[in-house]
This record gives structure tokens, sequence and C-alpha cells, in this order.
């Protein structure tokens, strides 16, 4: 599975990441700063005793919530890593921007026919084999695009071999089940990243619930049935002497 | 006394126009110039009003239907009956709104369809959209009954009438899933939902509060329908529906105030902010007093108090459902939404039209039994409960005969000991 590793230590904030992605998905002059229909990643700036840099994006989750939501199937995980859309299905819902654990999903409120936007991990490049457009426009290597459990080895080696300036913690690794943007950093900028985002994948919940319908179905099912068979017998046997006419239109009348 | 009613009818009516109106005027810029222009939505607020009332809350206020019809087909408490064709006929009315509200949400409005042919079972929206569209078409036909008896169809009449066990166990079984999943929705945002509305029983808490809240709204509609063909309501029978009223918000009461102890977090309730205010609102207009008040055998008696018991329930239940959709999200957030008056403009739109698709419906088709029927099943039960005076009077199947009529007065009085 491909993936994303982003290194907050070697970003100097250049942002030609951000310009590479608008050039690769032909995306128009904006504001670089936040995520917005117009922008598929963003460098935010992380101002405490130092100056860094954390790069906004799709994670890629290894099960994402937003394919999970998405009642017609417009969101998918592909099996190289990329969660890619397809305009041509998607009704608008919007459930995947609320399900999406990292409120990544944008939308275009002010068109007629709008979109759902997000990175899709340049995933015609991926699947020529090629590195994503940030990937190969960072100059410093902070931002590496390859294969996801090479990408977390690599990871452990950089945050094992300098401990002073890396949090023990590779984000992505485990948060939402795992996703396919891995980020490393020190501790001041991990801790800016969603801390509320559980380890096991968000669509087991809702799966776990809609696994039991068929179960559901067949008892609630058979035990309306059982109890009605049950009273009509009762009211039958009570009421030898009446004649009923039609059950629907009979009255309430005893 | 017709007049007078004619003169309150009249500012109702005005405001109902300037509903319309603005609601045009709204659907207007809505499908010219788009969500953006016409709704406070943003990419922090995917879901606002649109969602949050004309859906969750819509189908939920429209239960009264498939739960007063198990009632009647399923469970054969025949004293319900009478109630059982305009409980319908609401449920339809209220799920065409929901299908029009969730025009204007889409923001393609016109693949609203295309759940039904590309599928992903992994999505309770996909599960809700398929159980909605089969639940409209079940109610459809039931209704269809009403119009078949109009015309005189009889065969068509009778066909329907031999369905009618088949039908409404499948209303049940859809709405039971849907009613459940609107809930499950929710269960995708743990992180982005305020812990006091985000619970693993969500499904089972919707289901639930969606039963109580189709009682309650049958109590209302039927009061306002009497009050609009200057019929008599259905005293006794109203009266048996808050009984089961308050035993389903009971069961709720425990489940929502049990899962939040169980979870430990209804120590988020101290500090009283703007959270634990609008769950308390929640909680006490829409499930404690309702629930105290459906089942005081006073209030019951009393057609006026039995009605402003059911609008304080629905009110409340509204209140609840907005709470999961909107205010969890926002405190959550940190971030406020507000609807803009289109939004508010096209739910009122709605609502007015649903209201008068309802009256000219019933006016037309023969969704309510004979006045005179009504007026002195009243006065019987009545007298009844004069001579009884505090007993439970009319416990549901009571109308039954033998040894039912027991089962339904004991377990009556277990639930309810007045
Ligand atoms: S980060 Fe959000 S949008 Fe991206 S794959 Fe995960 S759930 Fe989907
Ligand atoms: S907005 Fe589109 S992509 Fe998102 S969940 Fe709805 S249909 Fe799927």
């Amino acid at each position: 599975m491909n993936a994303i590793l982003f290194d907050v230590n070697e970003c100097v904030g250049c942002k030609a990441c951000v310009y590479a992605c608008a050039k690769e998905n032909e995306l128009p002059d904006t504001d670089l700063e936040i995520l917005s229909e117009h922008r598929f990643t963003a460098l935010e700036e992380i101002n405490e005793d130092e100056e860094w840099y954390l790069r906004r994006m799709c994670m890629h989750c290894v099960e994402p919530s937003c394919a999970s939501a998405c009642p017609v199937g417009a969101l998918k995980k592909t099996p190289l890593g990329p969660v890619v859309y397809d305009f041509d299905k998607c009704i608008g819902c919007r459930y995947c921007m609320v399900a999406c654990p990292f409120n990544v999903p944008r939308y275009e409120w002010d068109s007629m026919t709008p979109r759902v936007r997000k990175c899709q991990m340049c995933h015609e490049r991926v699947a020529a084999g090629k590195s994503t457009a940030c990937a190969e426009a960072c100059p410093t290597g902070a931002t590496k695009s390859g294969e996801r459990s090479a990408l977390i080895a690599e990871a452990w080696r950089r945050i094992d071999s300098n401990p002073d300036s890396y949090a023990r913690h590779v984000y992505g690794e485990k948060e939402a089940g795992g996703t396919c943007v891995l980020i490393i950093g020190p501790q001041e900028v991990i801790d800016v990243l969603n801390p509320n985002v559980p380890n096991t994948p968000l669509p087991h919940r809702t799966w776990f619930v809609l696994s039991q319908i068929p179960a559901a179905v067949a008892v609630v099912g058979a035990g309306l049935v059982g109890v009605n068979w049950i009273i009509q017998r009762r009211m039958k046997l009570a009421s030898n002497t009446k004649t009923s006419t039609c059950e629907h239109t009979k009255g309430g009348k005893p | 006394m017709n007049a007078s009613l004619r003169i309150l009818a009249r500012p109702w009516r005005l405001i109902g126009w300037l509903c319309v109106v603005a609601g045009l005027v709204a659907t207007y810029v809505r499908f010219t110039q788009g969500l953006g222009a016409s709704t406070n939505l943003s990419d922090d607020f995917p879901w606002g009003l649109w969602v949050g009332f004309d859906v969750v809350c819509g189908v939920g206020l429209a239960a009264g239907g498939f739960t007063i019809s198990a009632i009647v087909y399923i469970f054969r408490f025949e004293k319900y009956r009478p109630i059982a064709k305009p409980a319908v006929l609401a449920a339809f009315v209220g799920y065409l709104m929901v299908v029009g509200g969730l025009l204007f949400d889409l923001g393609h409005p016109w693949r609203l369809w295309h759940p039904l042919v590309m599928w992903n079972h992994h999505s309770v929206m996909f599960e809700v959209s398929w159980c909605v569209t089969l639940y409209t078409i079940v109610l459809t036909l039931e209704v269809s009954s009403l119009v078949f008896e109009r015309l005189k169809w009889l065969r068509a009449l009778r066909r329907v009438h031999r369905a009618i066990l088949p039908l409404t166990l499948a209303a049940v079984l859809l709405s039971m899933l849907h009613q459940s999943s609107l809930g499950s929705l929710f269960l995708l945002v743990p992180g982005r939902l305020h812990a006091l509305w985000y619970s693993p029983i969500l499904p089972l808490q919707f289901f639930i509060s969606a039963m109580a809240v189709g009682c309650a709204m049958t109590i209302v509609e039927s009061n306002l329908s009497s009050r609009a063909f200057g019929r008599s309501v259905e005293a006794d029978v109203l009266s048996g529906v808050a009984k089961i009223a308050a035993a389903l918000l009971g069961v709720y009461l425990v489940l929502r105030v049990g899962d939040l102890i169980v979870r430990g977090v209804i120590t988020e309730l101290w500090p009283l902010n703007h959270a634990s205010l609008f769950f308390l609102a929640e909680i006490f207009l829409g499930t404690i007093i309702p629930m105290v008040l459906f089942s005081m055998h006073r209030i019951r008696r009393n057609t006026k108090w039995l009605y402003h018991s059911g609008q304080l329930a629905v009110v409340g239940f509204v209140v609840a459902r907005l709470n999961v959709s909107i205010t969890g999200f926002e405190v959550a957030a940190g971030k406020t939404y507000v609807p803009t008056w289109m939004e508010f403009a096209v739910t009122a739109m709605l609502v007015t039209i649903g209201i008068k698709v309802f009256y000219l419906a019933a006016k037309h088709l023969p969704v309510f039994e004979d006045d005179a029927d009504a007026a002195a099943r009243s006065r019987r039960w009545r007298a009844e409960t004069d001579r009884q005076d505090g007993a439970p009077a009319c416990a549901p199947g009571a109308a039954r005969d033998g040894s039912l009529d027991q089962r339904g007065k004991a377990s009556d009085e277990k639930l309810l000991p007045i």
C-alpha cells in the first residue's frame, strides 16, 4: 500500500508541495494556508519556541470513514492506497464530510453541481509507479512517498536516531486503525494533531450495527408473526359466535 | 362556536401563506445559486437545519404511522382502530415532506435514486435510503386503500385489506431499521459529537424515542383534526395512546440517563454550560415532564391538557434530535451554526404544505370514523371512568374479549400505578 511520510523537522516551509499539488490537480489561485475546495493540502505554521510547519491533507485511512459512509460508494479505498472520489456517483449528501475524523473533505458550496474536494494521492501517478506530485517537488525530503511498511520503518529509524527532536509517535501508524499519511516531528507539533481519533477503525462501529440487521429482521419478524397468530387464534376462540366481516373496516366497537 | 373557530383559523392561514411565499423565494435562491448562497452550511458544518429537522426530526415525528398500525393490525388492540388510518395518512404525508427536505439538502437532488442502483452496503445512509424508499411505497399502498374506498373500487380495496397484515409487518420492520439507523448515522463520529450525545446505543435510543413521539404526534394530530373538522376527539383512545407514550418515555429515560451514568459522562453536566443547558432542556421538555403528564389520570381525562402535553413532548423531541444533529457538533467543534432565514423558510414551507395536504386528504378521503360513533364511544368512556374513579379506565385491550382483557389490564397496572 502506497503512503506518504511527512517529517516536520525536515520541512523548511517553502510550500513547493502546495504549489505542485495545485498544478497537478489544476486548482485555481487562492489562499494557501488552509484546506479548502481549492486546496487539497496546506501548510500550517506552528509557533511555539521555534517555527514549524505542519502539512494538512487527507490522511488516506486504511479503513476510511468517508468511504464507509458514502451511500453510493463514490469514495473508495483503492488497493494501492489512495482514497479516490467518483463525482459521477456522488449525490451530495455530505455524510463523508461529517464522518471524516480528520475533518478533511471540502465542498463546492457555491456551485450548482458541487463536488466533494480532497487529496486523492495522485492516484494515476501512483498507479503508474511514480511518487506523488508533492513528494517529487519537496526539495528536502520532508515529504516522501513509498510503501507504507517501509515508510513506517524509516519513520522509526529517524525517531530512534534523533530522539531529542522527535516525539516517540508516528501519527497515522495506529490512528483510526492506521492511515496512509504518516507524520513525525517534535511533541509540540504532534500535539496539534487531532488527539481524539481512536485507534480502532471507525467504520467498525457502524458495521457492527449494520451486520445485526438480518438477524434482527428475522427475530423481530418471526416474533411479530407469532404474536399476531396467537392473538388472532385466541380472539377467534373467544368470539366463536361472532362472524367477522372485513377485518380492516370492522370499526372499533366491541 | 363555529364563527369563533374561523376567526381563530385566520391568523394561522396568514402565517401559512407567509411561510409559503418566503419558502418559494428561498427555493428560488437555493436552486439558482446553490447551497452556499441559501444556507449557513460550511465545511465545518456540513449538516444543518435541513438534515437536522426535515430529515432527522421528520422521520421520527412520522413514526406514529407504524406504531399505531402495529398496535392495531398486529397486536389487535381493537380500541385503537379509529386512529390507525389518520396515523398512517400522517406518516405518509410526513415521509413526503422528508423526501421534499432531502431534495433541498442534497447537492444533486436529481441523483436521489443513485443509492438504489449504486450500492455500498457498509453505509448506514445507504440502508436508510433503501428503507425510507420501501417504507414510502408501503405507506402509499396503505393510503391507497383510502382512495379505493372513496372511489368504491371494491376489488382493489379488498386486495389491499387482505394484504394489511404483511404490509404492517413490512412497515414495522422497515421502520425499526431506519428509525434506529438514523441514530447509527452518528456512530461514525465519536470525535466530532459531544459525549452527552454520542452514545453506542444511539440506534436504540432513536428507535424508542421515535415510537414515543409517534404517539405524542398522534395525540396532537387528532386534536388538530378534530378542531379543523369540528368533530369530537377520540378521548378514550388518546388516553390509551398517552399511556403507551408514558411507558415508552420511561424506557427511553432509563436508557438515556443510564447510558450517561454507565459511560461516566453524567459529570459533564456539572458546571452549567451551553451543552448541559441544552441537554436539560431536552430531557425535561421532551421526556420527564411529558412522561409525568401522560401518566396522570387527571391529565389524560382532559382533552385540552392531553393535547398540550402532546405538544410539549413533540417540542422536546425536536430539541433532542437537534441536539444530536447540531448542538452536539457545535459544542464539540467550539463553533456555532445559525441557519439562514432561507433555511427556516423552506422548512416552514414544507411543514405548511404537509399540514395542508393532510387536511385536504382527511377532508376528501374516508380517514375518520363516523363522528356519531366516536362521540358515543367517548361518552361511554367518560361515564365508565367516572364510575371507576381513578382506576386505569381503558387499558389497551379493554375492547377485546375474555382473557386478553385481563392481560391488557394487568400489564398496564404494572407499568403505571396511578
Ligand atoms: S482522512 Fe478523512 S477524507 Fe481522508 S481517507 Fe480518512 S476519512 Fe476519508
Ligand atoms: S457527498 Fe458524495 S461522496 Fe460524500 S458521502 Fe455523499 S454521495 Fe458520497
